[in-house]
């Protein structure tokens, strides 16, 4: 059950021909998927691309009518390895992924896959997680596409331009029998346009035939000879034909050529951020009728030789947009040049950032000194967009007022995570053993490297958390490491990668496997320990037995980690056992996003249906808080922040409960774990309440009222 | 500006020749629903003859943390007109905004140091409440940043600037604050549609159509009312006491100087409130001698004073077990939270407290003689362990669980032999003798040794650590009174004990200290 539902917008993949289809780029794939009669699809959810993987799932439906087999594939690798389907048949294929930490764990596969070539289309979706909202390292998929010599669509970020880069990627990994990458930047996938849809092909060579009649070529296997004839092929066949295939079908697009004698070489995907830089300028209009050239990618890989020269012969000089480092494309085309002797300048990084992300600003500040070089009488002075204005001081000093009233705000636990109580109870250890090293995994849970927990000292690959702790592993101590792990990542690889290592090489340290029931930092799919009932895949397999399976013998698993003592406890255990060996402490409870989601409707229909509920939240009593926070350094709930102090002799605000309080109840675990203050209490409303907790609440009542009378007697006149 | 309801529309023509798009940034925090208001505006414009475009960046970013929703329209004929599509922006430009919607005031300033906001033509619409961040919350004091800045900043860098609690609105309303911005947006006529076409929207997004339409109405008139002023915090401090208390406010009155006044009222109340009215009028006696040296040193202001009886006021109502019990038992407390609970009237509530007495709160209440003998010989103390060694949960709206705390509550008669209280005035006395001694040599020195106990706070572990940074502080006055610059060193060493929860920064900060 993932974090959003596309049950309406799935609706829209049974667009036919002519009608327009309305929504979000990455939907516009899968609908462009079905349009191009793919037979297969699979992937490993991960922000850009996981709305992809989400909105497959919901039509699964659709795809079975289709005869599309459609799978979350274990990893990335996986993911990759199932485009094998496509060597020996005439089938399509699509597999979609995060880039590059995905590609970085398929590219095994891939470079097995590319080596070999493929008869029936191969296309990758990858999710560039590049520049702002990133939340991986920064590199290029580019680089992927060179080494394995895949080609790389980069199309424009518009519906009609990706949907077309889908069915055309398929044509040209058919016409030049070589996966395809299709690049697909984070905004591009989450873009909201339109297109004129077409009607859904059901492939003619479907994977029954295939299983039925089974075929083989040991030509297309990586084993010698194949594997010395393959890099040949891919220089004297795949290469020219597949340059052949852009050529002709023109998937690169020219713009304006000829109109000066300068121009600009862009990657598809940086055209909307040019034409902007230009229309600010005063070099384009709304609508990119711009006279400056401009020669677009939307084949970043390989290049057009022939394209390249065309379009630098007679120019004084061109600029390439090439966001992200190294700048291979740039390099290729000087050495393009170089090699045809054609003196044309190239510019590119130097105008323009080397590293980071190709923001309208930093687009706009290079267009604009590559044209002051060329054609300065071009751009109206009086008329500059800000981004290139000489900085005033009356328009930067706002900004700079407010400069050290701005704190940084990033990703944290949410309200009533499960996880926050872990790191809490790491919190509490530390104090009584002092600190220890901590390896962090890729989840949510690597928000404890930020205030207020700071635990953690490296993270290096999802599901890797225990493996990047192997080398601490000696004899000379007895003190422990701790390492963290994702119930995503555990399936992922981390069972063999981190658990069957350090059974293998007799580690004496402990492992947390964090299991909310969901890849909970993807957006909540599901994997095969998650707690929930899934039509079309199988779950509810327990995560300790996997444990135990591959040889662990200390095995303790917490049901409910918002017991603080339990979770705090049980830490302490693991890391002060006589006992040897890997130890391995499996922390349970429900993804609070999702479990929200789950039962907020219930519990309203069962209060609806006059059945007795209890809400339950939390509260701090201002007139006994006194205002240290240790309670926040503890715990970092959104839902726990501060307030003005009601007594006019305190300066300090008071610890508050606000509104969106889930009742999770770490509040009072903290209070008690930590012997913090007295003033947390839990509200508990019933709604529906029956005789008996009436009768219990009006006889108590009647006492504590008579009681509250005679304190007021006391209190009376006091206060005026 | 903004205040008045001086909003006019945007050109779209400003200054280019051909028609350019509309440009809308929202900066938000994630979960907060902003892509709900990013696809009401997409829906409004497109379905009033508009092309539009909208881009976010969600992912992890989504968690709580600061994120963007950046929309582009267009108007239908112009791209007929010229029968071609609008090439949109994926991403906001720096000084090329029309409208900025901010769900929060520190991320209104976060947009305004990005330079999306401009007086040349952005309308930044922000709701003035505040989402601490994790600096601001985690501060051992007061860690809060200044409001006011940021919205003065707002003022001088937007063409109009909105400023409303819209999450008070969304609250009042039983809405969200998505509802409340999209209602100032189309209060504020930035876009070229009607209210009519904006409710419109709303309907069509089918989700919490009423409550949404609820607090859009509220929003959008709130928008075009000017600001009601803010009560000021001398509200807080009152100058009026009951029955009970007229003599000392007459002798507060008489006695005292009326720059202190504000905080003697406040003080008495609470200390007639915490035990009885004759240890507020001690608490008179106690302060005389300050008073008398701040008049002979002081420059008349009375600082000195002030803040002592600030601070004794604190420390003679320390919170101990018998405090606590008094207040969660209170009727007042129950209204309050009963309040906050939202409950309906045929709805029950039970309040459960998290009550965790350690040893020495136990021990604290007890006669001074019993309690230091329970604390420190080994067996006594070992049962108390046994019995305090968890926390436990107390229903005080159980019958069982009331009886428990108001019995605790009822001790206070005692409290004056208790072992607590006599430790805690032979401290104070100290402290006070203190004041006095630096006050005639050292008078700055004296203010900041008056303001030190601040960092004395919080119960169990807590209260033990700021009273052992106490005690350093004290423990370094003979080293600093005769230096020229104590006073400051001091308040720097105050902070440092305010700055971490380990004193690690105290400590470091000591070894500053001159020899």
């Amino acid at each position: 059950m993932a974090e959003r539902f596309f049950t309406k917008e799935v609706q829209k993949l049974y667009l036919g021909q002519g009608q327009e289809f309305r929504g979000e780029g990455i939907l516009a794939v899968t609908k462009a998927l079905l349009q191009s009669g793919v037979s297969y699809v699979a992937g490993y959810q991960g922000a850009p691309i996981s709305h992809l993987m989400d909105v497959l799932t919901d039509a699964n439906s659709i795809l079975e009518e289709l005869g599309v087999h459609f799978e979350h594939s274990a990893s990335e690798a996986t993911a990759a390895a199932t485009l094998a389907a496509s060597v020996n048949y005439p089938l399509r294929g699509a597999i979609t992924f995060k880039s590059t930490v995905g590609t970085n764990v398929a590219s095994d596969a891939l470079a097995n896959l590319a080596s070999g070539g493929v008869m029936g289309g191969a296309l990758i979706i990858v999710g560039e997680d590049y520049g702002e909202g990133s939340s991986i390292m920064q590199e290029r998929s580019h680089a992927f596409a060179m080494k394995s010599q895949m080609w790389l669509l980069d199309p424009r970020p518009n519906l009609p331009s990706i949907v077309q880069a889908v069915e055309q990627g398929f044509a040209l990994s058919e016409a030049s029998n070589t996966p395809v990458m299709l690049e697909l930047r984070i905004r591009a996938c989450h873009v909201h346009g339109s297109f004129v849809a077409k009607d859904n092909v059901r492939p003619t060579f479907t994977l029954k035939d295939a299983i039925e009649k089974p075929s083989r070529d040991p030509s297309r296997i990586v084993l010698p000879p194949g594997s010395f004839l393959h890099e040949h092929e891919k220089i004297q066949k795949r290469w020219p034909a597949a340059q052949k295939f852009i050529q002709e079908h023109a998937l690169n697009e020219w713009f304006s050529d000829g109109a000066q004698d300068f121009g600009i070489i862009l990657q598809g995907g940086m055209y909307n951020t040019t034409i902007r830089a230009l229309e600010l300028l005063g070099l384009s209009n709304a609508f990119g009728d711009t006279n400056v050239p401009l020669y677009v990618l939307n084949v970043t890989y390989p290049l057009v030789d022939d394209e390249i020269k065309r379009f630098c012969a007679g120019k004084r000089g061109v600029l390439v947009i090439e966001e992200g480092q190294p700048d291979f494309i740039e390099q290729n085309i000087n050495s393009i040049l170089r090699k045809a002797d054609i003196q044309t300048k190239v510019h590119g990084k130097g105008m323009l950032p080397m590293a980071g992300e190709y923001t309208a600003a930093a687009v706009t500040r290079g267009v604009f000194e590559f044209v002051q070089k060329y054609a300065p009488e071009k751009i109206d002075r009086e008329k500059l967009p800000a981004v290139v204005r000489p900085a005033s001081p009356s328009s930067t000093q706002p900004a700079s007022n407010v400069v050290s009233q701005v704190h940084p705000r990033p990703p944290s636990f949410c309200t009533g995570c499960p996880e926050r109580p872990i790191f809490t109870a790491m919190k509490l250890v530390e104090r009584e053993l002092g600190p220890h090293h901590v390896a962090c995994d890729i989840g949510c849970h690597l928000f404890s490297i930020l205030p207020p927990f700071n635990i953690g000292a490296t993270t290096m690959g999802y599901g890797l958390g225990w493996a990047s702790a192997a080398a601490l592993n000696t004899k000379e101590t007895s003190k422990r490491t701790i390492s963290f792990m994702g119930d995503g990542g555990f399936w992922h690889n981390g069972l063999t990668s981190g658990v069957g290592n350090a059974v293998f090489n007799q580690s004496d340290n402990v492992l947390v496997v964090v299991d909310n029931s969901y890849t909970a930092a993807t957006g909540g799919q599901d994997i095969l320990s998650s707690e929930a009932i899934n039509p079309i895949r199988t779950t509810q397999l327990s995560i300790a037995d996997a444990v135990r399976g591959v040889g662990v013998k200390w095995v303790r698993t917490i049901t409910r980690t918002y017991d603080l003592v339990a979770m705090r406890d049980t830490l302490k255990e693991a890391l002060t056992t006589k006992e040897k060996g890997p130890k391995v402490i499996v922390a349970q409870s429900e993804c609070s996003l999702n479990k929200q989601r789950r039962v907020k409707p219930q519990l309203l229909k069962l209060q609806k249906e006059g059945k007795r509920i209890v809400r339950e939240r939390f509260g701090v009593d201002a007139d006994t808080c006194t205002g240290d926070h240790s309670c926040i350094r503890l715990s970092g709930c959104p839902s726990l922040s501060i307030a003005p102090n009601p007594d006019p002799l305190r300066k300090d605000p008071v610890a508050t409960v606000l509104e969106s309080c889930v009742g999770c109840g770490l509040c009072g675990e903290v209070a008690h774990a930590a012997r913090l203050c007295p003033s947390f209490f839990q509200t508990e409303v019933i709604s529906n309440p029956t005789e008996w907790d009436n009768f219990k609440a009006r006889i108590a009542g009647t006492v504590i009222r008579f009681l509250q009378r005679r304190t007021n007697r006391r209190l009376a006149g006091i206060t005026a | 500006m903004g205040t008045s309801a001086t909003y006019q529309s945007i050109d779209t023509n400003a200054g280019s020749p051909s028609p350019r798009a509309i440009t809308i940034a929202i900066v938000a925090m994630g979960g907060e629903g902003g892509g709900v208001l990013a696809d009401w505006i997409v829906d409004l414009a497109e379905r009033a003859g508009y092309l539009a475009q909208t881009t976010s960046v969600p992912g992890v970013a989504q968690r709580t943390g600061s994120t963007i929703y950046y929309i582009e329209i267009f108007p239908e004929a112009s791209a007929a007109a010229a029968r071609k599509l609008p090439v949109f922006a994926l991403m906001p430009v720096p000084g090329e905004l029309d409208i900025v919607l901010a769900s929060e005031l520190m991320e209104a300033g976060r947009a305004i140091q990005r330079g999306f906001v401009t007086s040349d033509r952005t309308t930044l619409i922000s709701s003035t409440h505040r989402v601490y961040s994790m600096t601001e919350k985690i501060a051992l004091g007061d860690g809060q940043v200044d409001s006011k800045q940021l919205i003065e900043a707002g003022a001088t860098a937007a063409r109009v600037f909105v400023h409303r609690d819209f999450e008070r609105i969304a609250r009042e309303t039983r809405s969200v604050i998505s509802a409340a911005l999209f209602g100032a947006l189309a209060a504020t006529g930035a876009l070229p549609f009607s209210r009519a076409q904006f409710e419109d929207a709303i309907r069509r997004g089918g989700v919490g159509v009423e409550s949404s339409l609820a607090g859009f109405a509220a929003s959008f008139d709130a928008t075009l009312e000017p600001i009601a002023q803010q009560s000021n915090d001398t509200a807080k401090h009152s100058l009026k006491v009951g029955v009970q208390l007229q003599p000392l406010a007459a002798r507060i009155e008489s006695q005292f100087p009326p720059a202190s006044h504000a905080i003697l009222f406040a003080a008495v109340q609470k200390l007639a409130d915490y035990q009885d009215v004759s240890y507020a009028s001690t608490y008179l006696d106690e302060l005389a001698v300050i008073r008398d040296v701040d008049t002979k040193n002081g420059n008349g202001a009375f600082v000195l004073l002030s803040e002592t009886a600030r601070y004794l006021a604190l420390w003679m109502s320390y919170e101990d077990a018998v405090r606590v019990a008094d207040l969660k038992t209170r009727d007042a407390r129950f209204a309050r939270v009963h309040h906050d609970s939202r409950a309906g009237n045929s709805e029950l509530i039970q309040i459960k407290e998290f009550l965790h007495p350690g040893v020495e709160e136990i021990t604290d209440i007890l006669p001074a003689g019993i309690g230091g003998w329970m604390r420190n010989s080994g067996a006594p103390r070992k049962i108390i362990e046994k019995f305090a060694h968890k926390g436990r949960i107390v229903n005080t709206t159980s019958l069982f669980g009331f009886l428990q705390l108001y019995a605790l509550a009822a001790l206070r008669p005692l409290r004056r032999k208790s072992l607590r209280f006599r430790e805690e005035h032979i401290r104070i006395k100290q402290w006070l003798a203190q004041i006095v001694e630096v006050a005639k040599q050292n008078y700055p020195l004296a203010l900041e040794l008056a303001e030190c106990p601040c960092v004395v706070k919080g119960y169990g572990d807590t209260h033990i650590r700021g009273r052992k940074s106490f005690d350093t502080l004290m423990s370094t006055l003979p080293k600093l009174v005769h230096s020229s610059d104590s006073a400051r060193i001091l308040k720097i060493c105050r902070d440092a004990a305010l700055a971490d929860d380990t004193g690690d920064k105290l400590t470091a900060a000591l070894r500053e200290l001159p020899a």
